[in-house]
């Protein structure tokens, strides 16, 4: 298998403080991987690294092969990595149709003129990305939602919506920062197979950020465990959930 | 097509209605000597000021920054479009063809501007941003302010410090005259140039916010750090708002202009950049429409109320005290929503 995201000795320093030290990650193209931790190991910071957000102090990021380390957010994007975020961050103020065709941006153009012309490339631009962005709501269970404002949808199908919209850019990687958060153990169970779902029909690797020890057993193939910045241990599912040092760092002595 | 997508039409099509409406109402009023004077000198500002509060709610409400030096763009307009109109009206004669163009270098202009100083200033968020707004809309006007610009058969002479240092022969003729201004603007500007100067203003607006630059634009107000996730160039998107609002209040400014007999820098102070976002705020942040009818109202109110003579600015800080109430307080809200909500379901759900 072919290595979609290789990181190599990343880390960063805000000031005097390491919060991310000398971390390897090699994740496999269609793999579902895993990065778990206790609060405040860095676990989000590494996905600020990753999606260009900071930019890192040492290490290597490559992604598909090719040097992503130290791009802005945007050109990483384009290179193929999308995310979600802990706390959702959705276009509030537009519908859910315009927060996954604002994520098909950089896909489907025409130039503002013809936007404010309203030209025939605009009526045929804007009929495909409602096509496409349709297709993503539908995967989600959210085309019947397509006209409400984003803020207005419960809380489960906000976080839909995100990982829709993160898709919409076509990413070769998306990153989930706790895709689990608050939700209850159903919701839990519909996102796990979501999660499966988009995996095998969009062919995608997925890395997820989760504290649901459950969802992360029922779907990581592998895992990193971060302590303090630091790996603490990595390796299949199974046996580092079985490792005794996992369980110390979780759980305390 | 999408129920929303006719929604909105149908939407737009409501406020283009509105404008000409009010133009025809206008026009039959005026052929029957309705109007009274006072209301006739007040419809090309009346113009103005909607294309302005239009203008800012695209920097306001649709990008998410709040601006209070518009009347520093606006600036701009008029003066370039006045001193072209000065410039050329012994050499372009057909008096439309001078004023589309003298419209159309104020928007230049003030778009110029408006893309030089969003440069610098867009680095900054909210009242930050509002703040240096209004410190470069003071200094606009305050730079126009010590001009002094001249025209001789030997070309264009400029000062700093007054008339006669500008070493014109006899013959020259003064445009710009530091303080006092620029006189003797021909008075190209109509109600119906005002008119269809909303228009265009409308149909640019309207349509770039729901285009797929408008969806950029919203975004980045709506999470700056999403928008950039999903590789929205925030820079971009940011300037294009603020380069088009500005060029928009310099076409009204080049309106206005062409409206009076002297026009004077000192008019355009930080007074009418509140006032623009008085409108804005009273119509709605976002709401085009709003703002619309926000500038028109409290444009017409003053003079409406004049029989009240002393007790005019009192109803007029009343009402204005009132309708903001009505429109924005969460209980007001509320109000609206249990017992008009009935009728106007959809537009309060989904309205902005």
């Amino acid at each position: 298998m072919a290595t979609m995201l290789e990181v190599k000795n990343l880390g960063i320093s805000f000031g005097g403080l390491r919060a991310v030290n000398a971390v390897d990650m090699e994740i496999e193209k269609g793999m579902l991987y895993g990065l778990i931790g206790p609060n405040g190991a860095g676990k989000t910071t590494i996905f600020n690294l990753l999606t260009g957000v900071y930019k890192p102090t040492d290490g290597i990021i490559k992604l598909d092969g090719e040097d992503i380390t130290g791009k802005p957010t945007i050109e990483i994007n384009k290179a193929g990595v999308a995310r979600t975020f802990q706390n959702i961050r959705l276009f509030a103020g537009i519908s859910v149709l315009d927060n996954v065709k604002a994520g098909l941006h950089n896909h489907y153009k025409y130039s503002t003129l013809a936007g404010i012309c309203r030209t025939p490339s605009y009526r045929k631009v804007e009929k495909e990305m409602d096509e496409r962005a349709m297709e993503l709501l539908k995967v989600f269970e959210l085309d019947k939602e397509a006209d409400y404002l984003a803020a207005n949808l419960p809380y489960g199908k906000q976080r839909k919506l995100e990982i829709a919209r993160a898709l919409a850019t076509d990413p070769k990687i998306l990153l989930l920062d706790e895709p689990a958060a608050g939700m209850n153990p159903n919701e839990t169970q519909e996102l796990m197979e979501t999660i499966h779902f988009v995996r095998d029909n969009f062919d995608m690797t997925i890395l997820l950020i989760e504290h649901d020890m459950k969802l992360v057993a029922g779907i990581c193939e592998e895992l990193t465990v971060l302590n303090f910045g630091e790996v603490l241990c990595q390796g299949k599912t199974a046996d580092v959930l079985s490792n005794p040092q996992v369980i110390t760092a979780y759980l305390g002595e | 097509m999408t129920g929303m997508k006719k929604k909105k039409l149908i939407s737009n099509f409501i406020t283009y209605g509105i404008v000409i409406i009010a133009f025809i109402i206008v026009q039959i009023m005026q052929s029957t000597g309705n109007l009274s004077s006072m209301m006739t000198g007040l419809l090309v500002p009346l113009c103005v000021y909607v294309v302005l509060a239009v203008s800012l709610n695209l920097v306001v409400g649709i990008s998410g920054e709040l601006s209070l030096g518009h009347a520093g763009f606006m600036c701009i307009g008029a003066f370039a479009g006045a001193f072209f109109s000065k410039c050329t009206q012994n050499t372009i004669t057909v008096g439309g063809l001078r004023f589309f163009l003298a419209l159309l270098i104020g928007a230049a202009f003030a778009a110029l501007f408006g893309l030089l100083i969003g440069i610098p200033v867009l680095r900054l968020k909210g009242d930050y941003l509002a703040i240096v707004t209004l410190a470069f809309g003071e200094i606009i006007k305050n730079v126009i302010n010590v001009f002094y610009v001249g025209v001789d058969s030997h070309g264009v002479h400029v000062s700093m410090k007054d008339q006669f240092s500008l070493g014109m022969e006899p013959d020259g003729m003064l445009i710009l005259n530091g303080p006092q201004g620029i006189t003797g603007t021909p008075k190209d500007a109509s109600f119906l140039a005002g008119i269809i100067l909303i228009l265009v203003t409308l149909f640019v607006v309207l349509n770039l916010i729901d285009s797929r630059d408008g969806r950029a634009i919203k975004s980045i107000r709506d999470n700056r750090i999403a928008a950039e996730s999903i590789g929205i160039n925030i820079t971009k998107y940011k300037l294009m708002a603020f380069t088009v609002s500005a060029a928009l209040a310099g076409a009204a400014g080049s309106l206005y202009a062409h409206n009076l007999a002297t026009l004077q820098a000192k008019k355009f102070d930080y007074n009418l950049s509140i006032l623009a976002l008085v409108f804005v705020v009273l119509g709605g942040i976002g709401n085009i429409r709003g703002s619309v009818i926000a500038a028109v109202v409290l444009t017409a109110l003053p003079e409406l109320l004049r029989d009240m003579a002393e007790y005019r600015m009192l109803i007029y800080a009343i009402v204005l005290i009132v309708m903001m109430i009505f429109n924005w307080a969460p209980k007001a809200l509320e109000w609206r929503e249990r017992y008009l909500g009935r009728f106007f379901r959809k537009s309060v759900k989904e309205g902005k």
